[in-house]
């Protein structure tokens, strides 16, 4: 690129920035996330889950996503980062070291129907590329409910369980789009259900939305979304 | 051994990339002039011209058998409540014969010769031509029209005008003091369907019976009532001769005619006829039986399903469906925008088959939908499995990665999979069905352990599954690129 172009795309930039309502805000978790309460809280309307446990990002340097093939991810989200990672429920401010990295798990809610996980990072200035994210949430039901889908949008690659059994891969470079992929039918149990998902990046806004829905395709919102 | 033959010619050419089959019915279909096509007691009976008519467990193979009293010219049936109308008509001289004509009813209980309830009423005559009027009372077609229960039947061919009488659907007989009307010119042949608003004047145009130089081709017009009057998309009357093309020759196929409605319900619609003659069935008169498309509020043929390699492009987000394996990247030498256009231009190869499947698992594999870059994970060549029988309008299909033997699979919990080579399990046998909006419908013939019945569906952007048909939804439709 030129210095004319760069200067060019600069200009533009800042022009844009200035016709914005609002300064994007920099370096804060706020407003996109607000920490979790234990408050009752079921998903959104149309059923998106917005409490979670978040792991600060592990570093996972790519300068591409076109890395992220099925076997790529497999061996990236089959590894063993840290203790316990496929089974535990952590709570807010536990820590984890992965090598060199010290790591907390925060508890928060998502004000969006998405989880921009670019800004959780952003918010705690941790690294924002080259990341892989770990989130665990509790999925109350008041009943069993079998044929369920869990339905996912991912930025970019991820791979989610439920109760310990891999649910959906999501490869190749992917941006967050709502229903993006499915689950094959799947059981919710009366009682406690745990989702655990991976999200993998490099150069990108790391996202996830996730929902749960029914045999006809219809999003469930009677659940009741809890950390622990 | 002649199917084996039949096999290998087929295959010969698909490689050479000269056929393009779309395959017909199959068994002994020859008839003349048939009339709609009727569902008894699980099978499909359709009567011609002549004594009898054919018979099919499924709708695919067809054999003679039917039986129909009377003699005469192409009949016509409708199901009133639980008995079937049948019509014909009884000509006076034929092709270049006198014109004056007859048109009878009669009932019965089933069309199962087999059956102790096969039994048809004595004929009798609903309406007449005298030789000299300006009408041959021939070509009967029966509407029930679901408004009001009333029974309506349109006769003529070419000698003056096609004409519209009224029945009594309890009876079978002419309504008292009904008159005929004059509704079209130059046709014969002629049915009446009503769909979405509109009642429809199908007639056959063209010339009949010159076997593979009939010109023979069906065209429409449509009124808001059924007494007409019935214009085409120009809105020319059909007393003026208007009506728009819904089918004429090609593939292999010369002079449609005689134009039957099957309406299966939830956007799949099929339409009958017989071919003059079937180039691939020693020029023969054959049963036809054809998708039918709806554009804009007009019936159109669609045509056969080919053999051949394709995208399965999903009607909801226009991802393909293809086998969740890796991508792999082609080499490619990045090439700056400044550089030399004067550079000779060269076509680059596509990605190969070759290339690529040593990285695939062998076992099963599953599918997803994706960015569809026609990679060979990607492609899919569909051909008809005719020893594994058919449905209305079409054989069983296996569905392949190209040139492979991976073939796409039903699984036992309504999802899908590929097995490394295709054994003909029903699970692995796919019935296509193009909808009234042109995209198509796909199904496995059987799902394991199970009688439920299911079709190929989009339960995500990315994510290819089995479910009850929808016809109202873009998740359960997909099309066919060959690109």
């Amino acid at each position: 690129m030129t210095r004319k172009n760069t200067i060019g795309i600069l200009a533009a930039a800042i022009v844009g920035l200035a016709t914005l309502g609002q300064p994007t805000p920099a370096h804060a978790l706020t407003p996109y996330f607000t920490p979790a309460t234990n408050a009752v809280k079921t998903p959104d309307a149309k059923g998106f889950i917005q409490r979670w446990m978040l792991l600060e990002p592990i570093s996972k340097p790519n300068r591409t996503n076109t890395v992220f093939t099925d076997s790529y991810l497999r061996a990236a989200f089959d590894t063993l980062y840290f203790p316990d990672q496929f089974t535990v429920l952590p709570k807010n401010g536990d820590k984890v070291t992965v090598g060199e990295q010290e790591l907390n798990w925060h508890a928060l809610e998502s004000t969006n129907y998405n989880v921009k996980l670019f800004r959780f990072a952003d918010g705690l200035k941790k690294n924002v590329y080259g990341v892989l994210f770990w989130a665990v949430t509790v999925v109350n039901s008041p009943e069993e409910v079998k044929d369920v889908r869990l339905s996912v949008g991912s930025n970019s690659a991820s791979m989610w369980w439920l109760n310990g059994q891999e649910a959906l891969l999501l490869s190749g470079d992917r941006r967050m789009v709502v229903d993006d992929a499915m689950s094959k039918r799947l059981t919710l149990k009366k009682g406690r259900n745990i989702l655990r998902g991976a999200v993998i990046n490099g150069p990108g806004m790391s996202d996830f939305c996730v929902r749960f829905v029914d045999a006809k395709g219809k999003p469930i919102t009677n659940l009741s979304i809890t950390c622990q | 051994m002649k199917k084996q033959t039949i096999r290998l010619f087929v295959n010969a050419l698909l490689i050479t990339g000269l056929a393009q089959t779309g395959w017909a019915q199959v068994g002994k279909p020859f008839i003349h002039d048939p009339s709609t096509i009727m569902e008894c007691e699980g099978k499909y009976y359709t009567f011609g011209t002549g004594r009898g008519g054919l018979i099919s467990a499924d709708g695919w193979t067809w054999d003679g058998g039917g039986v129909r009293p009377g003699g005469g010219a192409a009949p016509d049936a409708v199901k009133i409540g639980d008995r079937y109308l049948v019509a014909y008509g009884a000509t006076g001289g034929g092709l270049g014969g006198g014109h004056n004509g007859k048109i009878l009813t009669m009932w019965n209980k089933t069309l199962d010769p087999n059956s102790p309830d096969f039994a048809y009423s004595e004929a009798v005559v609903v309406a007449s031509s005298d030789g000299l009027e300006d009408n041959d009372a021939i070509d009967p077609g029966l509407l029930l029209d679901p408004n009001d229960g009333r029974l309506w039947c349109s006769y003529g061919t070419y000698f003056g005008f096609i004409r519209l009488v009224e029945l009594d659907p309890k009876t079978g007989k002419r309504v008292e003091g009904n008159e005929a009307i004059n509704i079209a010119i130059d046709c014969e042949a002629t049915d009446l369907i009503y769909y979405d608003g509109w009642y429809y004047l199908l007639g056959t145009h063209g010339t009949c019976c010159d076997g593979v130089n009939s010109t023979y081709n069906i065209v429409v017009g449509r009124s808001k009532k059924v007494t007409g009057p019935y214009l085409d998309n120009m809105g020319r009357d059909m007393l003026e001769g208007g009506g728009k093309m819904v089918v004429a020759a090609g593939d292999r196929k010369i002079g449609p005619g005689h134009f039957g409605w099957i309406n299966l319900g939830d956007g799949v619609q099929k339409m009958s006829c017989h071919y003059e003659a079937d180039l691939d069935q020693s020029g023969r008169s054959v049963l036809g039986i054809r998708p039918l498309l709806w554009k804009k509020g007009w019936p159109v043929a669609g045509d056969l399903f080919k053999e051949g390699t394709y995208e399965i492009e999903s009607e909801r987000r226009g991802y393909a469906l293809e086998l969740a394996v890796d991508f792999v990247r082609m080499p490619y030498a990045r090439r700056g925008f400044q550089a030399n256009n004067d550079e000779p231009i060269k076509a680059l190869p596509a990605q190969t088959l070759e290339e690529v499947e040593a990285t695939w698992p062998g076992g099963n594999i599953e599918v997803r939908i994706g960015d569809y870059m026609f990679r060979p994970h990607q492609r899919w060549t569909i051909t008809a499995v005719p020893e594994a029988g058919g449905y209305l309008g079409g054989p069983y299909y296996k569905i392949v990665i190209a040139g492979t033997e991976r073939a796409l699979t039903a699984t036992a919990d309504a999802e899908l999979t590929t097995v490394p080579v295709f054994t003909g399990a029903p699970e692995q046998l796919w019935r296509i069905d193009q909808l009234i909006d042109g995209t198509y419908r796909i199904m496995p013939k059987a799902i394991p352990n199970s009688t439920a019945q299911y079709a190929l569906v989009s339960a995500g952007d990315s994510t290819p599954s089995l479910a009850p048909f929808d016809g109202d939804s873009d998740n359960c439709k997909w099309n066919f690129r060959a690109h």
